[in-house]
């Protein structure tokens, strides 16, 4: 076990020492997000629609399409001089691999939520104030099992016809459960109900997330062996 | 006699029964008091979900029992059982909307179960094109196993979270802890359907396989 997260460490410090030195993915990733947001922006009536009404929406949407842009950069990265071949001679389980590249991912895509909330709450003037942390915990734990499984995919489709386009046509449908579950609670926290309304919810958002970073790891060696 | 010939005789065998779906739904079962003819679609619409449901669950199972044994036929039952599946998706989907507008007034609306079976539809397809978009053999089952697994655990997920978010569906009928409440002579007609509609699966699969199995030996 130790050995398994000591390794898992190994690769995500790879990934993101290779993502700190050139930036462009996160750059890139962090611009497409806030132009996501100034789009939705312009995609209402503001005399007709309040932002109130929209804003869960807008907010767990873009951030849907924040991840699945970082996920297509997972895997991409070792095609590269078969860079994932000599990832795979490694004397690591591969287990270890999945779960590395997990946390790379995650590290990411929380960088760049963590750079989008507050863009967010300044472009809609949304009253976060003191539900800054439940609505921190709540993007965590929607995109956690989100994030799992789009690794998992990530790694199928890069050897695949098209893998731009096939990620989202496969992973999308994945994106309902944490979708709704997050909308719902988000639109609770903006409108001053308490958590602990939401408590249903978070629980399901939970298992979502055991149940596919579970699963995507036990998976995940079928999807890379020789 | 081959695979395929049992198949397409289970086929036609399933299709004469479904005649007498038809003849019993319309001449045999009576009008329901609200909703009147429109009602005898129900006939058709329960029992395509059901194969539609069926195939996927058979898909997940195929799925894992292949990563396990990797025996190819496994791969080649769930190919076929998922294109099965997005045909019976097609007729639910299709059944659907023609019963919502005269009963809900609408085509179509986000209730939970719609909701559901638009995704089990989009899943087959992801599923589908995934299976073609890779060449080689061991590694699109190797694929499509996962992504089958993936997806049959995915289903409930969503029937749970868009059910939170909202439901117009009748609540269950048959299938609930108390008797069924639905009228015995609509009940045997959907129960004579279901098992109408479950053979026909069968029919299909069987002769999807059989040119999957030809396929592979080429």
């Amino acid at each position: 076990m130790f050995d398994l997260l000591r390794h898992a460490w190994a690769i995500a410090r790879k990934d993101l020492v290779i993502e700190l030195r050139s930036r462009t993915a996160f750059v890139s990733t962090l611009v497409f997000t806030v132009l996501v947001l100034i789009v939705f922006n312009f995609g209402r009536d503001p005399t007709a629609t309040a932002v109130l009404d929209l804003a869960p929406g807008i907010l767990c949407v873009t951030f849907t399409f924040a991840a699945m842009l970082a996920l297509n950069r997972a895997f991409q990265l070792e095609l590269e001089n078969q860079a994932l071949e000599g990832l795979l001679l490694t004397p690591i389980s591969r287990r270890s691999i999945y779960i590395g590249k997990l946390i790379a991912n995650l590290a990411f895509v929380g960088l760049v939520e963590a750079v989008g909330l507050p863009l967010f709450v300044v472009f809609f003037n949304v009253p976060v104030g003191n539900v800054l942390p439940a609505l921190a915990g709540l993007i965590a734990l929607s995109t956690v099992g989100f994030v799992a499984v789009g690794t998992l995919f990530s790694a199928m489709v890069i050897r695949t016809r098209f893998a731009e386009l096939m990620l989202p046509v496969l992973q999308l449908p994945f994106s309902i459960p944490p979708l709704v579950l997050a909308v719902l609670a988000v639109s609770k926290l903006f409108t001053g109900r308490p958590l602990s309304e939401s408590m249903g919810y978070l629980k399901l958002l939970a298992a979502y997330d055991i149940v596919f970073i579970g699963l995507s790891t036990l998976l995940f060696p079928a999807t890379v062996e020789e | 006699m081959t695979l395929a010939s049992r198949g397409r005789a289970v086929t036609v065998v399933a299709l004469l029964l479904l005649v007498g779906v038809y003849v019993r739904a319309l001449m045999f079962t009576p009008l329901e008091r609200f909703q009147g003819a429109a009602q005898k679609i129900f006939y058709l619409h329960v029992p395509a979900a059901w194969s539609a449901m069926l195939a996927m669950g058979l898909v997940g199972l195929a799925s894992v029992l292949y990563l396990i044994l990797r025996d190819a036929r496994f791969d080649r039952f769930a190919a076929a059982s998922a294109e099965v599946g997005t045909a019976f998706c097609v007729v639910m989907l299709t059944t659907g909307p023609l019963w919502a507008r005269p009963v809900w007034g609408t085509w179509w609306t986000w209730d939970a179960r719609l909701t559901l079976t638009l995704f089990l539809f989009f899943l087959y397809i992801g599923y589908l094109l995934l299976r073609q978009a890779v060449t080689d053999p061991g590694v699109r089952a190797r694929y499509s196993a996962v992504l089958g697994i993936c997806g049959t655990v995915l289903l409930p997920f969503i029937h749970l979270s868009v059910y939170l978010f909202r439901t117009l569906h009748p609540q269950p009928i048959v299938l609930k802890p108390s008797a069924p409440s639905l009228p015995g002579v609509m009940l045997v007609t959907l129960l004579y359907s279901f098992g109408v509609f479950t053979l026909l699966y069968v029919g299909f699969v069987m002769q999807r396989y059989a040119v999957g199995e030809e396929g592979a030996h080429v």
